[in-house]
């Protein structure tokens, strides 16, 4: 399985749920498309619900860096959700856990955002 | 499956295209191999993990996706370890002078972190260039001791 991404709204910010593997290929350029598309449509306040993603490479590290600092220097915030145990490991050994604003409960990371 | 000169049991070699389905067949072999060597999950996502890496550097950066250029892909595996090493056939790069994926004003760059994930994930690691043309990389896993 490649990945898989659905949008919602929860008041003024767009929770993207991702699902499967953001690898080099689709996965990770399905991934840019979206979030490209988001900004490009004024969607500011992203948060990515990565709690079903199984596996992330250095391609998709790539990606959600890329989105983070396209979507900061447009002045909007993309925040991230529900890491697993192999994303967040990933995340601390890149040294961009604290680069992101890491959320575990959705209701909070709503809230969070100004 | 054969037994080499140096008592190795050598379950695969073989030449793959330079396409991502062989990044993926590639990371499904090498976990096989390290499922049936008895490492456990967290090793073997590591196994896989690294493994892609290289796939990824051989077939992209290495052989730039060429029809005409494969890469030799080998999972041996003995007592205690496993070894993977992955060989293009392209122009190589200056892999002693990468820039640092964690140094601040690297954090957010794009790309530059495959080989630093294959070292933190592999036990060992080591990179030379092939004459005419490649870049071999050898990757080792222990298994720890039960």
């Amino acid at each position: 399985m490649s990945v898989k991404l659905s949008t919602r709204q929860v008041g003024d910010v767009t929770v993207v749920d991702v699902a499967g593997r953001i690898t080099l290929g689709e996965g990770s350029s399905t991934l840019r498309d979206t979030l490209r598309e988001m900004v490009a449509s004024n969607q500011k306040k992203i948060l990515l619900n990565l709690g079903e993603v199984s596996y992330i490479d250095s391609s998709g590290i790539g990606e959600l860096v890329s989105g983070f600092t396209t979507v900061t220097n447009q002045g909007g915030q993309l925040k991230l959700l529900n890491l697993t145990k192999r994303v967040k490991d990933l995340l601390q050994i890149t040294k961009l856990y604290t680069v992101f604003d890491v959320h575990d409960d959705e209701a909070g990371a709503v809230r969070s955002f100004s | 499956m054969g037994n080499n000169a140096h008592g190795e049991t050598e379950t695969v070699d073989q030449f793959l295209d330079s396409t991502l389905e062989s990044v993926d067949t590639a990371e499904e072999i090498a976990v096989q191999v390290g499922q049936k060597a008895g490492f456990d999950e967290d090793d073997l996502n590591k196994i896989a993990m690294a493994v892609r890496e290289s796939m990824v550097n051989a077939v992209v950066h290495g052989n730039r996706y060429n029809k005409r250029k494969r890469v030799r892909f080998s999972v041996t595996q003995n007592s205690d370890r496993l070894t993977v090493k992955v060989a293009d056939e392209g122009e190589g790069f200056d892999y002693e002078n990468l820039p640092d994926p964690l140094a601040e004003e690297n954090l957010l760059r794009h790309s530059g972190r495959g080989i630093f994930l294959m070292r933190a994930f592999m036990d060992e690691f080591a990179i030379r260039r092939l004459a005419p043309a490649g870049i071999e990389v050898t990757l080792i896993k222990y298994r720890a001791p039960k």
